[in-house]
């Protein structure tokens, strides 16, 4: 072999590192022999994968059995996809994945890590089968490396949208049970509030009690406030205009254990004291209102 | 559009149909409190359940009927203001303040009724 061809050669070598594909094998046919030697192999590479995620201690949260079951059909739709280049099924796919599995405890970087292993895996077999034939390989990971990072993208993005979709729904969840409007007589409300109330369940706070009122037709609502150790004074600028909305809609509103911080918070931003309607207990507050409904609590002994 | 006065009894009731112009406001401010006197009317009910937007005029313009009313011997009773409504007025500081206020027609009725049987 003279010089010259050597230096051409490595010439060709070079540009297809940079990405040049020859014209006389199309990326798709190069595809089709990667996806042949991928079925041919998957016996032994997929061992060699389950092997690596036993090592670099992925998954641990899966039995063996389980982590075969799933590198399977994981291994199946890679493949697929790789033909294909159709990632509906494999997306589909790992939200399904994600859906069994986040609730066993696995992690975003488990999942994204096997996904890279197994790609990691396949290009090894790559390299070893085409070891000999250096520009035929520099083609087939062309070809390969695009795939298998959309691959990998999908099926990490698939698994955090599913996460966040669970958060959502819990969140969703929280909220709803956190702001309970209970109705304790005919006409009247009460609204108990626990533990610290931000900006946004404040207002949700105002929302379902606004709508309570108009639902249950009630003429008075005591919303008690001992669960709440202290608020700011967004907060509490908030609660003075939910007594102040509830009034627009007819209703007068109790509101009870106060604590001393939040009485500090409320004269700080200067209440008008003439609107709000305070008692230090529970128990006062239901009674006021009973009283304001015209309700009177005998006890039988006294009715005889 | 004009907002219809009806009589029922010793109380007269304005209902509100839609958003309403700033003229349409004022044209009602002054058919309620000339026909408070007329029908020896003791109470009026202005109900505002069609509003999905109170803007500063309307609210003040309805504070004026309630304090004109007053002043014409009768008790005014706003019925009918929506959640959402009542929390944007209160959020820009249009409270109707000593202006009574209730969840509907029905309730604003009740409260009008029992406060004659207290004067008489």
């Amino acid at each position: 072999m003279s010089k010259r061809e050597n230096a051409s050669r490595d010439l060709e070598a070079r540009s297809n590192v940079g990405g040049e594909m020859v014209r006389s094998e199309a990326p798709s046919e190069l595809l089709r022999e990667l996806v042949a030697h991928l079925r041919q192999n998957r016996t032994l590479l997929r061992e060699e994968w389950v092997m690596r995620i036993a090592e670099t201690r992925l998954l641990t949260a899966m039995t063996k059995e389980e982590i075969f079951a799933e590198a399977t059909s994981v291994y199946d739709s890679y493949v697929e996809a790789l033909e294909t280049e159709a990632f509906e099924a494999l997306q589909a796919y790992a939200r399904n994945l994600s859906e069994r599995i986040i609730p066993r405890g696995v992690e975003t970087h488990e999942v994204v890590g096997i996904v890279l292993l197994l790609r990691d895996v396949l290009a090894r077999s790559l390299f070893a089968k085409y070891q000999t034939d250096f520009k035929k390989l520099n083609r087939i990971l062309d070809a390969y490396e695009p795939a298998a990072n959309r691959i990998a993208n999908t099926v990490a993005v698939g698994f955090v949208q599913e996460r966040e979709r669970v958060i959502r729904q819990q969140q969703e969840a929280i909220r709803e049970l956190s702001t309970p409007v209970l109705q304790v007589r005919e006409r009247l409300l009460i609204l108990p509030i626990i533990g610290v109330i931000d900006p946004q369940r404040a207002r949700q706070l105002t929302e379902q009690l606004l709508r309570g009122i108009r639902t249950n037709r009630a003429k008075v609502v005591v919303i008690d406030i001992t669960g709440v150790a202290a608020m700011d004074v967004t907060v509490a600028n908030h609660l003075v205009q939910t007594v102040e909305a509830s009034r627009l809609l007819g209703a007068t509103v109790i509101v009870t254990g106060l604590s001393p911080e939040i009485a500090q918070t409320l004269v700080t931003i200067g209440v008008d004291l003439g609107k709000m309607n305070t008692v230090g207990d529970l128990q006062g507050g239901i009674e006021q209102a009973e009283r304001l409904l015209g309700y009177k609590v005998v006890t039988l002994a006294e009715t005889r | 559009m004009e907002v219809p006065i009806l009589k029922q009894g010793e109380v007269l009731i304005a209902t509100f149909q839609a958003a309403l112009s700033d003229a349409d406001l004022e044209h009602l401010r002054r058919g309620l409190v000339q026909q408070v006197v007329k029908f020896r009317s003791r109470g009026v009910i202005v109900d505002v359940t069609a509003m999905d937007v109170m803007d500063s005029f309307a609210s003040r313009t309805l504070r004026e009927i309630a304090h004109m009313i007053r002043l014409r011997g009768a008790e005014t009773v706003i019925v009918g203001i929506q959640p959402e409504v009542a929390f944007a007025m209160v959020q820009l500081g249009l409270t109707l303040e000593d202006v009574a206020t209730a969840l509907d027609l029905e309730e604003g009725l009740a409260y009008l009724i029992e406060k004659f049987k207290n004067i008489d």
